[in-house]
This record gives C-alpha cells, sequence and structure tokens, in this order.
C-alpha cells in the first residue's frame, strides 16, 4: 500500500478522509472552525467525488436531527461542528446516542460564549462528555484523519453502535498546515467496509417504531444497558486500531504514554498541547529529569482503569485542562484523572492547571512552569496550589 | 390501484394506527392520522413531532403505528423525517430500494406554529419530498392546556387564564396556513375531520405532488376546549360552517375554496359550545365576540377574494 505524504490542515485532512469513506448522508450547518470542513465536503459532493446526499441544514438542531432520521432510516451519517453548534444540537446527542445510531461528527473543540470566541479550547467537547457519545481526541491533522477513519468501524460495530465524536483543536489544528500522510483510497474502502443496517426504518415491510415513550417501569434498564455497552468499547477501540495499523502502520492505544515506564513525575494533557509537552518533556530529560506524559485519546468511555495503571507509580502529576468546569473543584480532565488514581493508595499527588481557554496560545514556558512545580512536589510532596490558571493576567 | 373514494371502499382497508392507543375518547388527533393514512395507496413512513399523538401512541413496548414510525424531538419532526426522505432518495439511487415509499409528519400547534417552525420552514425549502400534517387543537395540550401561537383569540388556557384584568388570549392567532403558503410550496391546504371526503382527496392529491406539502387540520380537544367527549366531529363542522376553519387548498399558487357553506353561520354557534369561550358570553365582553366575529369575516373575505370566488 502506497502512503501518500501531503502537507494539510486538520479539516483538509478530516474532510479527505469523510471523501473516502463515502457515507451515504450528511446533515450539517456551518460554523466556525468546523464549516472548513464540510464546505471541502460539498464540493468533493459537487464533483462527484463522493455518492452522498447532503441535508443542508437550517441549524444545528436541524443537522443533528436529520442525521439521526436519516441514520435511522439506515444507513452512513456523519457530520461536522464547532462550539455553539453543539451546543445547539445538546438535546440531539442525547437523542442520537440512547437511539443507538452509529453517526460519526467531527468536532473541532472552539470556545463557548459568552464572551464570544470563534477560538480553540475544549469547553464544548467538554460539555458534552456524559451525553453517551464515544469520543476520541486527537493531537494533529493525522490523528484527526486518522481517527476520523477509524470512528465509522467503531461506532458501527455490532457490539456498540454507538455515535463518536472525533475531537481535534479549532485553528491551532484544523487551520494549521502540517506534514502527514494519507492513506490509499481503496484500502480506507476495505478497512470502513459495507455498512449494515440494524432495524433499518426504511424496511417497509418489517415496520419498526424509533423513539418511544418510556416510563419509570422501563427506562432505567435501558440506561444500564447503554452503561453495559459502553464499558465494551474500550476493546474495540483496540481491535480495530489493531486492524487500522495494518493498512497506516500507525499504532493507536486508548491514550499516548510518552516517555512514562521510568518516569517519576508526568504531565497529563489532551489534544494538540501534548505536542509542545512532549518536546519540553525531551528538554527536562536531557537535564536528567524523569519526566514523562500521558495524553487520553478514548475520553468517552474514559479507561479508568488503564489510565490508573500507567499513572500509579508516579510521584507528581499534573493535568492540564483547556476548559473548566465552573463550580466545581477542578478541571473536566483531573477529574477524571484523580477518580482512575483513587484505587491506588500510593499513587502520585495531583494538581490541575487551566491553560489555553479561548485560543490563549499554550506556550512551552507553560510546560517548564508545570514541570519545575512537579519536580518540586516529587521532592517535599507538597502542592502549593491544586489549582491554577497559567498563561492569564492577574 | 389507487382505492375509489367512498366509505364503503376506504373502510375495506387497512387501518394503519391500531386501536388501544392511549389518546383521550373524543381526541381529533387519530381520527386525523387515520384518515390521513387511509388516503394513502403508498407504503407511509412516518415521524412524529412530540406532543400528545406522540406519547399516547407508541409506549415501550407497544406501538399503535403499523407503519415505520419516529420520534425525535419536539421541534424537529420536519428535520428528522428531511434525513428520512434524504436517506430514502440516497438508497433509491443506488437501487438498494425500488419501492415508492411517502412521508408523512405529523405534529400538534405547538410542535408546528412555535417550537418546530423553524425547522418545518427549513424543511420545506429545502424541498424534500414530504407531506407534514398539524393537527391544530389550538394550544399545548399534553403539557396541559397552555396558550400556543395556534390558540385562537380570546380563549381562556392555563397560561392566559380569564382572571379579572385579562379574557383569555390576547392576540388572535398566527395564520401558519398562510405563512406556509407564502414557502412557495407546490401545495398547502387547510382540512377539518368532519369533511372526511374533502380530507381524504387533499392528502391524495398532496401524495401524489412532488416536494413539500403541508396540510393544515383542525383538531377538536374536548379537555383544551372543554367540550363534550362526543363531539369532535359536530364542533369541526361548525368551525369550518362559520368559516373559522375554512376549507381550501393552494396549488401551485393558485388558491381555491373546497368548501363553501350556504349559509355563514355566526362564530358564536363555534364557540358556545366550548368551555374556552365561556367568558366571551359573559356581560362586558361584547365587544370580545364582536371583535373575534371581525377577524374571522376580514379572513374569509380575504379568501374569496384570493380564490376569485367572492
Amino acid at each position: 500500500m502506497m502512503a501518500k505524504v501531503v502537507a494539510v490542515t486538520g479539516n483538509e485532512a478530516v474532510a479527505y478522509a469523510l471523501r473516502q469513506v463515502n457515507p451515504d448522508v450528511s446533515a450539517a450547518y456551518p460554523i466556525t472552525p468546523a464549516t472548513d470542513i464540510m464546505q471541502r465536503f460539498t464540493s468533493y459532493v459537487s464533483n462527484g467525488q463522493v455518492k452522498t446526499e447532503m441535508v443542508l441544514a437550517e441549524s444545528e438542531h436541524s443537522a443533528m436531527s436529520g442525521c439521526i432520521g436519516a441514520s435511522a432510516a439506515g444507513g452512513r451519517v456523519m457530520t461536522a461542528t464547532s462550539s455553539q453548534g453543539l451546543a445547539l444540537m445538546w438535546e440531539e446527542l442525547f437523542i442520537a446516542s440512547g437511539s443507538r445510531l452509529p453517526i460519526v461528527m467531527a468536532l473541532v473543540n472552539r470556545a463557548l460564549s459568552a464572551p464570544l470566541n470563534i477560538h480553540g479550547d475544549h469547553s464544548d467537547g467538554m460539555g458534552a462528555r456524559d451525553c453517551g457519545w464515544i469520543q476520541l481526541w486527537s493531537e494533529n491533522a493525522q490523528e484527526a484523519y486518522d481517527n476520523t477513519i477509524q470512528a465509522f468501524r467503531i461506532a458501527e460495530h455490532m457490539d456498540v453502535r454507538l455515535p463518536v465524536m472525533v475531537c481535534l483543536d479549532g485553528f491551532i489544528i484544523s487551520h494549521s498546515i502540517e506534514r502527514m500522510e494519507y492513506i490509499d483510497d481503496d484500502a480506507v474502502k476495505n478497512f470502513v467496509g459495507a455498512f449494515k443496517a440494524v432495524n433499518p426504518l426504511l424496511d417497509i415491510e418489517h415496520p419498526v417504531s424509533y423513539g418511544p415513550l418510556i416510563l419509570p417501569d422501563y427506562y432505567m434498564e435501558y440506561r444500564k444497558a447503554h452503561a453495559e455497552v459502553m464499558a465494551k468499547v474500550p476493546g474495540i477501540v483496540l481491535d480495530v486500531a489493531k486492524d487500522f495499523e495494518k493498512i497506516a502502520s500507525r499504532k493507536y492505544g486508548l491514550f499516548e504514554a510518552y516517555r512514562l515506564d521510568d518516569a517519576e513525575i508526568g504531565i497529563v494533557i489532551l489534544n494538540s498541547a501534548a505536542g509542545t509537552s512532549k518536546d519540553v518533556i525531551d528538554s527536562f530529560r536531557e537535564k536528567g529529569i524523569k519526566a514523562g506524559l500521558l495524553k487520553p485519546r478514548l475520553f468517552r468511555p474514559f479507561p479508568y482503569d488503564e489510565i490508573g495503571n500507567e499513572l500509579k507509580h508516579l510521584k507528581a502529576v499534573c493535568v492540564l485542562d483547556r476548559a473548566d468546569a465552573f463550580g466545581g473543584s477542578y478541571g473536566p480532565l483531573f477529574i477524571d484523572i484523580a477518580a482512575s488514581l483513587y484505587p491506588h493508595k500510593n499513587g502520585p499527588v495531583l494538581s490541575n492547571k487551566i491553560y489555553g481557554l479561548g485560543g490563549r496560545d499554550y506556550l512551552p514556558e507553560h510546560a517548564e512552569y508545570a514541570i519545575n512545580e512537579l519536580v518540586e512536589i516529587a521532592k517535599t510532596g507538597k502542592v502549593k496550589t491544586l489549582k491554577e490558571y497559567i498563561g492569564v493576567r492577574e | 390501484m389507487a382505492t375509489p373514494l367512498t366509505l364503503k371502499e376506504l373502510s375495506k382497508k387497512e387501518i394503519l394506527l391500531t386501536s388501544g392507543h392511549r389518546m383521550c375518547s373524543g381526541c381529533g388527533a387519530p381520527i386525523i392520522v387515520k384518515m390521513v393514512l387511509l388516503a394513502s395507496d403508498y407504503p407511509i413512513v412516518a415521524a412524529n413531532a412530540t406532543g400528545c399523538l406522540e406519547v399516547s401512541t407508541c409506549i415501550s413496548d407497544y406501538t399503535a403505528w403499523k407503519i415505520p414510525w419516529i420520534h425525535n424531538a419536539f421541534e424537529n419532526a420536519a428535520a428528522t423525517l428531511s434525513g428520512v426522505e434524504t436517506m430514502y432518495r440516497f438508497l433509491k439511487k443506488q437501487g438498494k430500494i425500488d419501492k415508492d415509499i411517502k412521508f408523512i409528519a405529523f405534529g400538534g400547534d405547538g410542535g408546528t406554529y412555535d417550537i418546530g417552525f423553524q425547522s418545518l420552514s427549513g424543511a420545506m425549502e429545502r424541498g424534500h419530498d414530504m407531506l407534514y400534517v398539524c393537527y391544530d387543537n389550538g394550544a399545548y395540550m399534553n403539557t396541559g392546556i397552555q396558550r400556543s401561537s395556534a390558540t385562537p383569540y380570546g380563549a381562556d388556557t392555563t397560561t392566559c387564564p380569564v382572571g379579572s384584568g385579562i379574557q383569555g388570549k390576547p392576540q388572535p392567532r398566527k395564520n401558519l396556513t398562510k405563512i406556509m403558503a407564502a414557502h412557495d410550496i407546490p401545495y398547502t391546504a387547510q382540512a377539518s375531520p368532519s369533511h372526511w371526503m374533502d380530507l381524504v382527496k387533499k392528502v391524495k392529491k398532496a401524495l401524489e405532488i412532488k416536494g413539500p406539502k403541508f396540510m393544515n387540520i383542525l383538531a377538536p380537544c374536548n379537555r383544551g376546549w372543554r367540550s363534550r367527549t362526543d363531539d369532535a366531529i359536530q364542533l369541526s363542522r361548525l368551525a369550518v360552517e362559520t368559516c373559522y376553519w375554512p376549507l381550501y387548498e393552494i396549488e401551485n399558487g393558485v388558491t381555491k375554496v373546497t368548501f363553501k357553506p350556504k349559509e355563514k353561520k355566526p362564530l358564536a354557534d363555534f364557540l358556545k359550545p366550548q368551555g374556552r369561550f365561556k367568558h366571551l358570553f359573559a356581560p362586558g365582553n361584547e365587544n370580545m365576540l364582536k371583535n373575534f366575529q371581525e377577524m374571522v369575516d376580514k379572513e374569509w373575505g380575504y379568501l374569496l377574494k384570493a380564490s376569485g370566488t367572492e
């Protein structure tokens, strides 16, 4: 198989993956910075490069409603959005997952209003983390592309049948050109395979009713069934990653562990900021400081056991969140990391930093600041500030 | 082959909304749904907005629908059906479906005039091949008779209750049928279950037309209208005969009144049997009654003019 080396933006890469997957229907609505994905995709439609039928909806709420209708009808469906768009879809996110519809959506992470801000942070995706969707987070264009292709296999797996969100950082990744590799069209097509409909609405001979009212006598059983399916997802994500490695020669796990094996201190961080952090870790390693990094990929369902086991031997861990949970004590990523370490009595001391909100740059000095602090915490076992905003005016 | 339009022939057809659903006795909505589905000679896939019809016809693990049916949420029956219809077009193009399937969305007035208005407007503008049927009972009946933009002038509801200061809904209702016609869609019509032949004909006509169609059908609700449980048909007939609910259609821009009462009855004949208008007949409210009659007369006048039947 020939990989094609290209220089493209994150959005371009996602749109290219969607072209290769060639979904049956897409319902979408423009929003910065995700617009570009659907703009590129609709040009594939106009030029006959995909067979996809578009529903160019009048809002994100209708876009996701259309995706739900199309998916229930019995075919492969995708869309893309960001920020306010995801917020407007809110109600529909739960209906898509509760109805067990394997929709794939690119979420180009962007801050939420007010005040209005179009730039990258994780408030949108974090706010939607418990809506029953699977979430895959991506560091760069390559990962966004690879995750998009794998997302269809995960969503449509017969033991899963759940929607998947592929998250990538707005502007930082969506609009920056990077070197990456495209997989051959046929290899993607074969990898994704043919769509298998389950209880399609369009099967006139076998009429089904979607979206019943369920009273207290059975609602809870449906929720438990959903939770049980979520528990199977990590295993399936790993199986799909193994198959993917055969066509792409790139390995994917539930998370990336970077120089963690012999590390004493570690950073946990999502998406694009992980790249900067890894560089800084390398320079600390050169100074003899045993630092490492963990970057979650599968954020929902959160692989608590696996991540807890990966971090438990560390002395100190700093979790960097690109979103805050107002009124909660810590950022959303921190809360899950703390929960994953809860069973480990002698686990690391934890601290939490909030960075990069609304597209504020995450600089090497921010990572340096966090690591220097970790060195100090590892020595003394004491944390000065459990949670703080960094890279912010006082 | 098309079923001949006689009660005898229609009664031989399978009823696609089974009995045993949990709509109130005397409700107009299931009568309308049955008539609409009887009118079709095609297989139908239906979408349903959240509301009385939806919560009462598909309570897990039972369904009253013998046809494929999808409920998504309150405000998006049209958008949901847009997706279903688009997938159908895709699969048909790919040769994976060969049947001619028709698509019908059902929504109450809340889910159509108000919260679902944008979704409906968008679906009509995009030109999906679907018929949207609004069963208009004039308030949010499912949540307990709150006013909607379809609630008639002066009606007593639980959110515009008659009090010492306010005498029911101060505003006239939104004329949704006209608004839908303004979308320049190929077919818009208003119907009433009292005039079953007219209703069935309109549905048949709509289903033969490719593209977006809208029908607004009056649906008496004895709980909200505070009327008797056996008078849904009688009341909807009075609504038509008083010209409160004129029967007409707009096909490719041409307006046609499909039923012109021999003698237009006074509006009071329609209002009087309904508890929600009781206060309009109390001393001091003569003016409201007069205003309401004038609104109906004015609209009827416009309609006659538009249809060239003045």
